[in-house]
């Protein structure tokens, strides 16, 4: 008797389950075909589901509209600020997790209240100084910039790892009298690279994400792939294929570094306030 | 035991990140608060001149500002409870034994719209909830309902952006209680299964004490966000039509970057700022309140 009452329950339960996973794979779905299309198919109305796929959005945006140049840029910024976070951060993290000293508990809070401060606060006053200092329009502002994120993310993280290595083995090492940056290098840092993976993992995510300092800083140059995407808005034709073919483009690393960084993404977005 | 650790070295360690957060965080911050006395428009540099708080006044008596602030927060009371609703649904099902390969894969299937591009979430809401060529409206045709103009129409262009914030958040609200039902010890779980039949006697009286600090962890969160929500409405509507989804960081973009008048961009800033900080400080005094 309770046999059936299960099974049917499990059916009702993996049709749930079907049904989320439905809602948040399709927009996926329905963004790489239609940057299969070409614009004549894309503007049938209604829009059709079954087609014969065609690459030419790819070779005329990758080629044509600069958006391979853009995607180098992004993958240059974002390269770089998570190599400066994490060269930044990690000698940071380690001393909050080692060392006590006055004054940690603010430094602790000040460098999570950067989560909250919204870019659009920070992005006219640095527009001013770039142009300034002749930094618009270069990889290094949007570098800089990023660092407002990323960095805290890496000390975060990091700080975390750092706590969950033994004393010992640094006392240890003390005794034999190695300094504490010699113990950092060679024996903390080794084992906290799970920490360094995943915090490397969300900032290159975040960063490769952002669009407003990137649409404000960089114009032209350096700009990175999310802001090229938004040029094609403009105007009247819009060319669906084109926009979905970039967007696809765009997007497919970062999902591949959040299935891969999958069980720590939340643990990054809630900056360690959920396990 | 704990070494003594000489100062130096503890300089040396946290200095550089110290500096370069107080380079690309607090410096432009001081330079935004200087500029915000300012009367400073870039297509106008040669009016430029020091106004005290003018700028100030102008903005908390400006009811465009007051209305983008309005709309926010009429976003975050729409959006936030359905995402928490179904989040918790969600965490629910995926909490339950068995299964073990279904679950998996919808776990990874709501990794992916929060690690989504904000923008191209933008986009794809262009793409698919356009009037003629969407899919979205041709799904609705196959129940009966006639096409609906998402982006041209005040109030659609909205719910458009309320929608698209559910799909991108809902995922994320779910994992982060699916964490937090983790945190309930199998035992005291078990046992009130033994003694009640009812799931929501022990979602009540059991599970839901261990959610609230992930409830908390998700009000800061998307409080925080929604202020900084951009990317999506900038790149699905840019605001309009008219200003129907103009929020507050949309706002202030429009009034620096297309009206170039940074002194008051700035001074708009400043007190979205303040706003945020106030809450946060409001958050953390009840969260201390509820865990202590």
């Amino acid at each position: 008797m309770a046999a059936p009452v299960q099974r049917r329950s499990q059916w009702g339960e993996a049709l749930l389950l079907l049904l989320i996973g439905l809602f948040c794979v399709f927009p996926f779905y329905w963004m790489v075909t239609t940057s299969l299309k070409t614009q004549v198919v894309a503007l049938e109305s209604p829009p059709v589901w079954w087609f014969t796929p065609t690459l030419a959005n790819y070779w005329e945006v990758l080629f044509v509209d600069k958006v391979g140049p853009a995607l180098i840029n992004s993958i240059i910024v974002a390269v770089c600020t998570t190599a400066l976070a994490v060269g930044l951060g990690t000698p940071a993290a380690y001393a909050l997790a080692r060392f006590e000293f006055r004054g940690k508990q603010d430094l602790w809070f000040w460098f999570i209240t950067n989560r909250f401060v919204s870019p659009v606060v920070l992005a006219f006053p640095v527009f001013l100084i770039a142009r300034g200092t002749g930094l618009r329009d270069t990889h290094i502002a949007l570098i800089l910039m990023y660092l407002t994120f990323t960095l805290p993310i890496v000390i975060w993280i990091c700080t975390d790892q750092f706590r969950s290595i033994p004393r010992e083995l640094d006392e240890a090492a003390m005794l034999e009298g190695a300094s504490q940056w010699r113990i950092f290098r060679s024996i903390c840092l080794p084992l906290a690279m799970p920490g360094v993976a995943v915090s490397s993992i969300l900032s290159f995510i975040f960063s490769w994400n952002e669009l407003l300092f990137a649409y404000i800083l960089a114009p032209k140059a350096a700009k990175t792939a999310p802001a090229m995407a938004v040029t094609f808005m403009e105007g009247y034709d819009v060319p669906y294929g084109k926009i979905m073919a970039t967007s696809t483009l765009i997007v497919v690393p970062v999902l591949i570094f959040a299935l891969l960084a999958s069980k720590h993404l939340v643990r990054g977005l809630t900056m360690g306030a959920v396990k | 035991m704990t070494f003594r650790v000489p100062r130096r070295t503890i300089a040396a360690f946290l200095g550089p990140a110290v500096a370069a957060l107080a380079l690309v965080g607090i410096a432009p911050l001081l330079y935004a608060v200087w500029k915000s006395l300012h009367y400073f428009n870039l297509t106008k540099l040669a009016q430029q001149k020091f106004v005290g708080l003018d700028n100030y006044a102008s903005v908390l008596t400006d009811l465009v500002f007051w209305q983008a602030m309005g709309r926010t927060a009429l976003l975050f009371v729409i959006a936030v409870p359905i995402e928490v609703a179904f989040g918790l649904l969600i965490a629910l099902v995926l909490h339950r034994p068995g299964l073990g390969f279904w679950k998996t894969a919808t776990r990874l299937s709501l990794v992916l719209p929060m690690a989504t591009t904000y923008a191209v979430v933008g986009l794809l809401a262009q793409v698919m909830l356009n009037q003629k060529y969407g899919v979205i409206n041709q799904m609705l045709g196959w129940i009966g309902v006639d096409a609906i103009n998402f982006i041209g129409d005040p109030t659609n262009a909205f719910i458009a952006v309320v929608i698209w914030d559910i799909w991108q958040w809902t995922p994320f609200v779910a994992l982060v209680l699916l964490a937090g039902l983790s945190t309930v010890p199998p035992e005291i779980e078990e046992a009130a299964k033994l003694e009640t039949k009812s799931n929501r006697i022990v979602l009540r009286h059991v599970q839901l004490p261990f959610l609230i600090p992930s409830l908390v962890a998700v009000l800061i969160l998307r409080t925080a966000d929604t202020l900084k929500l951009f990317d999506m409405p900038f790149t699905m509507t840019r605001g309009g039509p008219g200003s129907a989804t103009e929020f507050i960081a949309v706002l202030i973009e429009r009034v620096g970057n297309r009206q170039f008048d940074i002194g008051m961009a700035a001074a708009q800033s400043i007190i979205m700022l303040a706003i945020t900080i106030l809450l946060a400080r409001v958050y953390i005094r009840l969260f201390y309140r509820e865990v202590r």
